[in-house]
């Protein structure tokens, strides 16, 4: 399982990773903005994406958008501080598939990969 | 400042330090801070544009930003690290982003955060707003939050609302 991380916070990514790590996920790549993260999923190919929604050079609203134009099923979750039910429903419009908002506990951050992966298929 | 905005911060940065940090939080009784504004050594600073324009800072004595830094990124880091400023960056990114969903229904944008270090630095604010600011207690230490923010006349939405 390829999770790619895409915050423009290094301490965020590396809480990510943390609870990543516990469910056993260790094939992880990390992007520091949306244009980071378009260079490097043809690269890495991932099976899940986590994806902050403020960050600089391109957030993760437009990134979201760019990658569904060329890849429609790749499982996105949104980790943002963006809580308004406006904001969720623009990035469910966007293509994103889940959406947890920060700050999160490990325990709901592992519910939402979970049901994110059985929603798609796809064996955790 | 409008007084429904105090309660949104108050409410995130408990939420945000108990669920990141497992740190409790005491609330002081909010303030207008009088003359120049000073931080404590170590603040994040986020603005808001929309319909709320304005800053928020959350300022920390140097013991209390270690302390905090090192419980939400894991290790004890310098303050000239770059990734003691990611965190503190981080922690009022998400205090912001808490609040701003509680403005009953006004749409906010904020900024991507910034941090000073430095013992005693100015923070400069729009005039014509006053600083509040809500001293916060924890195990860490210290804690301040400043809000700077108003109401945006000028929004579209706002004035679409003052025009129905």
């Amino acid at each position: 399982m390829r999770i790619m991380l895409v915050d423009d916070s290094k301490t965020m990514r590396n809480i990510q990773k943390s609870v990543l790590s516990q469910l056993g996920y260790t094939e992880l790549e990390e992007a520091c903005d949306g244009q980071d993260a378009l260079s490097k999923v043809g690269a890495f190919k991932p099976d899940l994406l986590l994806v902050d929604w403020n960050m600089p050079n391109m957030d993760g609203l437009s990134f979201v958008k760019a990658y569904r134009a060329q890849d429609k099923t790749t499982p996105i979750i949104m980790v943002t501080t963006e809580a308004e039910k406006s904001r969720v429903i623009e990035a469910i419009k966007a293509g994103v598939n889940n959406y947890v908002v920060k700050p999160f506990t490990p325990d709901l951050l592992s519910q939402r990969i979970s049901e994110t992966l059985s929603k798609a298929g796809i064996a955790a | 400042m409008e007084a429904r905005f105090i309660t949104p911060f108050i409410q995130s940065v408990q939420n945000v330090f108990s669920t990141m940090l497992q740190l409790p939080m005491q609330i002081g009784e909010p303030r207008v801070k009088a003359g120049k504004n000073t931080g404590y050594d170590v603040s994040g600073i986020i603005g808001m544009s929309g319909d709320v324009v304005g800053s928020v800072v959350l300022s920390f004595p140097d013991d209390a930003a270690r302390r905090v830094v090192a419980l939400f990124a894991g290790e004890e880091l310098g303050t000239d690290s770059p990734d003691f400023a990611d965190a503190i960056g981080e922690l009022v990114n998400m205090v912001a982003g808490g609040a701003k969903a509680n403005f009953d229904g006004a749409k906010v944008s904020i900024s991507c955060p910034s941090v000073v270090v430095g013992s005693g630095h100015l923070i400069a604010n729009t005039s014509d707003v006053p600083v509040i600011e809500i001293p916060c207690m924890t195990d860490c230490g210290e804690v301040a939050i400043q809000i700077a923010i108003k109401t945006n006349a000028n929004a579209p939405t706002q004035a679409a609302s003052a025009s129905a």
